[in-house]
């Protein structure tokens, strides 16, 4: 008998045991739904499978009765809008803060508490300020992530900065290269899987300030959606729509890692097996 | 080589000391054109702060050190080509790039200093060049690979290819050889000696490996303090003690046997 800690599954036993859980908690789900509505027909808390189907008609494929609109893919757009800005900013502004503060000690000395204050200040406490300051419109929607995550990619950055080998940049300098050619070349092609990395871990949060921010002031969204049907106890909208905002956000972590591994193939070689 | 030629390195009473901690000290030395010197000594002695002295990564705290009579750069420039132990190739890059990266940061097209890259016609003269170089190392069919594909001794070639791209006076090699296989780091040693002889290089070699540096070496420094004090060790320096002329190629017993004699006091 081997040790448990040696026995590894097979590749089927591992897919079986890495979809139990959904099974189980989805039969859990339908048996405690099924024993509510006998009860009581009209219970709003577990909605029934058909009820959650009309739901999904209704929000995606017919127009909106009072705007024409299809919903859910309107807010489906709007969010990935928003979301797909303030990432897109953040890594940017990210990457070259973090680079130039590792690189750089004239402008890591002035940037670096400054950074490290910032990513102390809760976003979510600012908001007020980011609503008075920039309106209710979009603009302050994509600055709370924007503040809430870039902090944390200049860090992930500027570490990622520091921990190359001294040798390599003193190679890079005996092989002639200047402070920007070196930075071009050796420093920031080996920070860029790291900041998809960096944007990976973020994302998580990116969507809570998104949701928070849609659910105080907007006028479409995914989590506007979800806060406007809580007040009818709208179950058979609310848990599609989270179920959709998690299909989303697997969908983005997937295809970044995918990318990555495309892109930069002496990086995940040399880290070996360990991409899970 | 005579001795009329002005040495390519001249140290002039070289100090170094952190704090009232002395490293070297009074370090007189010169080295000519196409010297190859192996440098051993027991470990804190001072060797890798003298090649960081010769590097430009740190700087003396007396004296001086001439390159071709002048000063050396107080940073590492083209004039020294290093190689380390380890992490002295760019693992973002194939071999190619590795040993193309120094033609690329040298050009002065406009390419060159604002994306450190070559295009067209440069970009194939460096190429060839490059290629040539890296058959001679022996990884001619590997340019493509990057540095995780290769084993530690193509590393270590690689790293050669790239130290030799730029045409350094000085090339210097810290351990070079410490992480290798005995037999691997035989075939090392035939290609550092065939590349030295044919490219009149001129190498300074920090080694823990005593036959090594003899097989190798023209000169064999022996770094070692003179002066002790029991109660402050830190006191005093280390400085060459041994500057032991070599015919390469072949050990010399009798200079292997009077070093063995000495070497416990200094280990």
């Amino acid at each position: 008998m081997t040790r448990l800690i040696n026995r590894q599954p097979s590749r089927y036993s591992r897919l079986v045991l890495g979809l139990l859980p959904f099974i189980i908690l989805f039969v859990i789900y339908l048996v405690t739904s099924d024993a509510r509505l006998a009860e009581n027909p009209s219970d709003k808390l577990l909605p029934s499978m058909g009820s959650f189907a009309d739901a999904i008609i209704r929000m995606g494929f017919e127009p909106s009765k009072r705007t024409g609109e299809y919903l859910l893919w309107q807010d489906t757009f709007a969010s990935l809008q928003r979301l797909g800005i303030a990432v897109g900013l953040s890594a940017m502004i990210g990457l070259v803060i973090g680079v130039f503060n590792g690189m750089i000690p004239y402008i890591r000395s002035p940037l670096s508490p400054l950074v490290t204050a910032l990513s102390l200040i809760p976003p979510m406490a600012i908001l007020p300020i980011l609503f008075i300051t920039f309106g209710l419109g979009e603009l302050s929607k994509v600055v709370l992530i924007v503040i809430g995550i870039t902090p944390v990619i200049i860090r992930d950055i500027q570490l990622r900065t520091d921990a190359l080998p001294s040798e390599q940049l003193i190679k890079a300098q005996t092989l002639g290269g200047n402070s920007w050619q070196i930075i071009l070349r050796v420093v920031l092609p080996q920070t860029m899987p790291r900041l998809i990395d960096a944007v990976r871990l973020t994302l998580g949060s990116a969507w809570l300030f998104l949701i928070a921010a849609e659910a105080i002031a907007a006028t479409e969204g995914l989590g506007y959606r979800i806060f406007l049907v809580r007040r009818y106890l709208a179950m058979d909208v609310i848990l599609p729509y989270v179920f959709w905002i998690t299909t989303l956000a697997f969908a983005m972590d997937w295809s970044l890692k995918r990318i990555s591994i495309l892109a930069f193939p002496w990086y995940h070689s040399a880290q070996g097996a360990r991409n899970d | 080589m005579t001795k009329t030629e002005p040495p390519i390195i001249q140290i002039n009473n070289l100090w170094k000391e952190y704090g009232d901690n002395v490293v070297l000290e009074r370090v007189n030395l010169s080295v000519q054109a196409g010297e190859f010197v192996s440098i051993v000594g027991a470990s804190g002695c001072g060797k890798t702060t003298f090649l960081n002295l010769l590097l430009g990564i740190e700087q003396p705290s007396q004296g001086e050190i001439l390159l071709d009579g002048e000063p050396l750069d107080p940073e590492p420039s083209v004039e020294r080509g290093i190689v380390f132990q380890k992490y002295s190739v760019f693992p973002h890059m194939t071999a190619l790039e590795n040993v193309m990266l120094g033609q690329e940061f040298s050009e002065s097209s406009l390419s060159s200093r604002l994306l450190g890259r070559l295009f067209g016609s440069a970009r194939r003269a460096a190429k060839a060049e490059v290629l040539d170089i890296l058959e001679k190392v022996g990884l001619g069919p590997a340019a493509d690979k990057y540095p995780s594909e290769l084993s530690g001794g193509m590393q270590q070639r690689l790293a050669i290819a790239q130290a030799l791209i730029r045409k350094p006076r000085i090339l210097l090699l810290d351990e070079p050889f410490g992480a290798l296989d005995p037999g691997i780091r035989k075939d090392m040693h035939k290609l550092t000696h065939s590349l030295w002889e044919e490219q009149k290089l001129t190498v300074f070699m920090i080694t823990h490996d005593l036959s090594e540096g003899f097989e190798l070496g023209s000169r064999l420094w022996v770094f070692d303090k003179t002066r002790h004090d029991q109660q402050a060790p830190e006191r005093f320096g280390a400085n060459v003690t041994f500057d032991i002329p070599l015919s390469t190629g072949q050990e010399n017993p009798e200079q292997l046997a009077k070093l063995q004699a000495v070497k416990p006091s200094a280990a």
